[in-house]
């Protein structure tokens, strides 16, 4: 009894203190959930119908064989009783019975493949795309490449926007927390677009709920998915298979977009990234390297070396670290190769890993004075291989 | 049972001992058991300790996952719990403790002294603790236990550190344990039932351990290819499952899936035969269509095999392949309708009391069955596409596994725990257990097919705001759950250990069995003299 007693109490401490965060009021996440969502997103797409009216179908039958053999089990359960006085009846056999309740269940899950058989063939077919992108999973951020059709040659980096300080619960959370990034795909409404997925090290996943797309991004093999779009807006997903500790903070987000306002961000992105596209061979001052390699670490490296550089557990400390105060060989091997849990950053320009590693090489308790400039990278790829 | 008896008790190498002075006290009772009885005990206390450490790494998932954010746990480690729950509860709670049950009753309902073979039977449960200290001990190593998720994917696995090869070396001897306990068994039930007892007579329970144990030993030696490849690929430079070196990381899916697959049967099978033995005795009514089960779990079990792509929906595969194993998959559907049909024809005009065994096997039926749905609906391909990696796949495993194997484990020991302690079990309490368990689960579990619905993925540290309400039903279930399983240990089973009202032979009225003509608690020798059937 005392033990009991003592549950209860220590139960209903914890209970009021764990029902506190229930007054928070979140607002509905555009293009993605709804607070206290109970169905799928809303669809986007045809197929994306076919997959809610397939699991209303599916719920709607299996609705109704609960009730049924439920509905008989507790009728036994009531009228059945010892305590009502019933006798047990003897029979424990009947192959009439067995037949009926085999044959029925499998005319049934018949009768529920049919309709699943033709949407998993249109899911599969990607032929006749109006324009493909090949989506590419790092460790942890998407890559873009628009490789054929309108848009073709635009490619760039999809990187999670929320600020650290959210995650750390420093700042309130925004009502797109977790599913925004800095650069979103965009796509025109009504066109097939073809999605080839692949990988850069490891299994990551791109599913966009709302368009009932989601395929596996796998290192060194391509595979690929399909959507059409039929309503203009932004849509989100998220990475869906564990790719290491990032994996809840790669997101994708997709603006579907009328023919003429695609046919505009086309251009706008193209003279974007002329722009952005550096010439390795410019030099810089040591407080533009500064500048740009701050930007580089924040968005890269404090993930794991932390901002202040202190680094913790598996990530070593930069700083005071012998190999960004020592020879800039072991510096440029470490960032184009990785070094253990640490991957290589060889996709990033020569200019921005000019800059990081300025930037490392500089700030904390670093003061080694070294300038990199792009052209460093330039020849440390070469002669690294 | 303390007559000497005048055959020689060979199969216990016991020799001429007196039987006053045969059985072992102290430590070396239990390091060199080879009592089936003493054997069984000792892989239900390891089982239970696993659930109780799994259960902590679960609630610790639940505590970061409380509110949106991250609060408590940095996301490396956070992964770490997710792999590391997942891997004790399978392979040190669910796996081990149904071979308790199979040592404790096995012998005890086909008229058998012991196992057939004793001395192994003291190895397979002695490398347990050993593999469980390495899974443990793997936290130690730099770089903390592997976090791949409890399915070890490469190449995420092979980017682990040190942990991982702990993890893995723990898991080959895991396999090697339930290999020998599976050959065990099997001999056992093939050689050694009293004379008259045919296969067809013999109890529901014994007929799911025998064809769980071929699934066994079909896969266990799967699974072991498919981690030595991984630890090959990430010491010995082979790419088996690196695209770099000509390999396939979907390869390991496959060889791993092929284990996985029939892994959950074997996790569920002998949960099934539990229920089919508590059923017909609260019922009063011998267990409708007893042949039908036999043919409707041996095709549960063989269908298994042929169904483990619908894990891997996501992949890539052609549309052939989709079809296929979607298709494959919705038939397991229909042996598992028909042994719940049969279950329900046992209760129908049965004369049904209520004991807490009673309950967790209705128990069980009823939520069972809602995971059953939720894995059809998972087989149906276009709506894995939508569901794949959510919390509604972590919802619908759940409901399986807890609700059904850890659900049927409770039913099993509070029906045969008389006969084991020889104390009835206190049926208030049972109940407590029983209902706020219920709750509890329900709670916890039930808000996640909504979360999967609308996107939550799994093993996520961290999720948008709006799925935040949900996620905190959940946890605060998971607490209650937890709590319930606290209350399990401490209000029922060590009290029941010490003493109650005391049990019959026939603890239960309806009763029906060998285990039942014994006394309670059962004798440290039984059956020596095997017992003739008619």
């Amino acid at each position: 009894m005392k033990l009991q007693r003592t549950f209860t109490l220590c139960f209903a401490g914890i209970l009021g203190f764990l029902l506190s965060p229930l007054s928070y009021a979140y607002n509905d996440m555009p293009g993605g959930p709804a607070v206290r969502q109970l169905n799928f997103a809303a669809p986007v797409t045809k197929i994306m119908e076919d997959i809610h009216w397939l699991h209303w179908f599916m719920m709607i039958i299996c609705t109704v064989i609960f009730v049924v053999v439920f509905g008989a089990m507790l009728y036994s359960i009531l009228k059945h009783r010892k305590s009502l006085g019933h006798k047990a009846a003897s029979f424990h056999e009947s192959t009439t019975v067995e037949i009926i309740w085999t044959v029925i269940p499998l005319l049934i899950v018949i009768g529920m493949a049919l309709p699943a058989t033709k949407t998993v063939v249109a899911m599969k077919d990607t032929t006749n795309a109006d324009i493909t992108i090949k989506a590419i999973g790092y460790q942890w951020k998407w890559g873009y490449e628009y490789i054929k059709g309108e848009g073709e040659g635009i490619n760039f980096l999809s990187t999670l926007s929320t600020p650290r300080e959210q995650i750390n619960n420093l700042e309130e959370k925004s009502n797109t927390y977790l599913m925004e990034v800095d650069n979103e795909v965009v796509v025109p409404v009504n066109k097939k677009i073809r999605v080839i997925t692949t990988a850069d090290d490891v299994i990551h996943a791109w599913t966009v709920q709302g368009f009932g797309v989601k395929q596996d991004a796998i290192p060194g093999f391509v595979r690929d998915a399909w959507f059409k779009a039929e309503k203009i807006g932004t849509y989100r997903g998220q990475c869906s298979e564990l790719c290491g500790k990032e994996h809840a903070f790669m997101p994708i987000v997709v603006k579907v977009v009328s023919d003429a306002d695609y046919s505009t961000w086309v251009s706008a992105k193209k003279k974007e990234l002329a722009a952005l596209a550096e010439d390795p061979s410019k030099t810089y001052t040591l407080e533009e390297l500064k500048d740009r390699g701050a930007k580089v670490y924040a968005a890269n490296c404090s993930v794991c070396h932390q901002p202040n550089g202190k680094g913790g557990g598996a990530f070593p400390a930069l700083d005071g670290d012998k190999v960004v105060n020592g020879p800039k060989e072991g510096q440029y091997q470490v960032l184009l190769k990785g070094k253990n849990a640490m991957p290589s950053w060889a996709r990033l320009s020569d200019t921005e890993l000019a800059a990081v590693m300025t930037f490392t090489r500089n700030s904390w308790s670093n003061h080694t004075g070294e300038v990199i400039q792009p052209s460093d990278f330039v020849a440390a790829r070469a002669s690294i291989k | 049972m303390t007559t000497v008896t005048t055959i020689p008790d060979t199969a216990h190498g016991h020799g001429d001992h007196d039987h006053a002075h045969a059985m072992p006290h102290g430590w070396r009772r239990w390091l060199f058991a080879t009592n089936h009885k003493d054997i069984g005990t000792m892989y239900l206390v390891f089982a239970l300790t696993n659930l109780f450490a799994g259960g902590t790494m679960a609630l610790l998932i639940r505590l970061e996952l409380f509110q949106p954010g991250l609060q408590f746990l940095r996301p490396e480690f956070f992964n770490q719990l997710t792999t590391m729950h997942g891997l004790i509860m399978v392979f040190g709670a669910i796996m081990p403790a149904f071979v308790g049950f199979a040592n404790l009753m096995i012998p005890l309902q086909i008229g058998a002294s012991d196992m057939a073979f004793a001395r192994m039977n003291n190895f397979s449960f002695w490398i347990m603790p050993v593999a469980g200290m390495l899974l443990f001990g793997s936290f130690l190593a730099p770089g903390g236990a592997t976090a791949a998720g409890w399915t070890l994917y490469a190449p995420l696995s092979v980017q682990m550190g040190p942990g991982m090869d702990m993890t893995i070396f723990a898991i080959h001897l895991m396999g090697a344990s339930s290999i020998m306990g599976s050959i065990n068994i099997i001999v056992t039930i093939l050689n050694m039932r009293a004379p008259g007892l045919s296969l067809m007579k013999m109890p529901m329970f014994c007929w799911t351990w025998l064809i769980t144990a071929y699934l066994l030993i079909a896969v266990m030696p799967v699974l072991a290819g498919a981690i030595t490849m991984l630890l090959t690929d990430r010491h010995f430079g082979t790419s088996f499952f690196s695209a770099a070196g000509g390999g396939d990381p979907v390869m390991y899916q496959h060889i791993f899936w092929f284990f996985g697959h029939p892994e959950v049967y074997i996790m569920i099978l002998p949960a099934f035969g539990i229920v089919s033995e508590v059923i017909p005795t609260f019922a009063r009514k011998k267990l409708f269509g007893y042949s039908s089960m036999v043919y409707a779990t041996s095709s549960i079990a063989i269908l298994s095999f042929i169904v483990w792509a619908h894990h891997m929906f996501a992949t890539g595969m052609p549309v052939t392949g989709q079809l296929f194993f979607m298709y494959a998959t919705m038939l397991i559907a229909v042996p598992t309708g028909v042994k719940v049909f049969n279950w329900i024809a046992t209760m129908w005009k049965g004369s049904l009391t209520f004991e807490t065994p009673m309950l967790w096997a209705i128990g069980f039926i009823f939520v069972f069955t809602l995971g059953g749905f939720t894995g059809l609906i998972c087989a149906m391909a276009p709506i894995d596409i939508g569901i794949q990696d959510t919390y509604y796949v972590v919802a619908h495993f759940h409901y399986v596994l807890v609700a059904g194997s850890l659900f049927a484990m409770f039913s099993g020991f509070y029906y045969w725990a008389p006969k084991w302690t020889g104390y009835m079990v206190n049926e208030t309490r049972g109940k407590v257990h029983f209902w706020s368990s219920m709750i509890f689960f329900n709670l916890t579990f039930f808000p996640m097919h909504f979360l999967g619905l609308a996107g939550m993925p799994r093993r996520y540290a961290d999720y948008p705001v709006q799925f935040a309400d949900f996620n905190a039903v959940a946890s605060i279930g998971a607490l209650g759950f937890g709590l319930s399983q606290l209350y399990f240990l401490l209000a029922v089973v060590l009290p029941t250990y010490r003493g109650g009202k005391k049990a019959e032979a026939q603890a239960w009225e309806g009763a029906e069995g060998l285990e039942w003509t014994i006394p309670s608690p059962a004798p440290f020798h039984t059956f020596e003299t095997p017992p003739v059937i008619k």
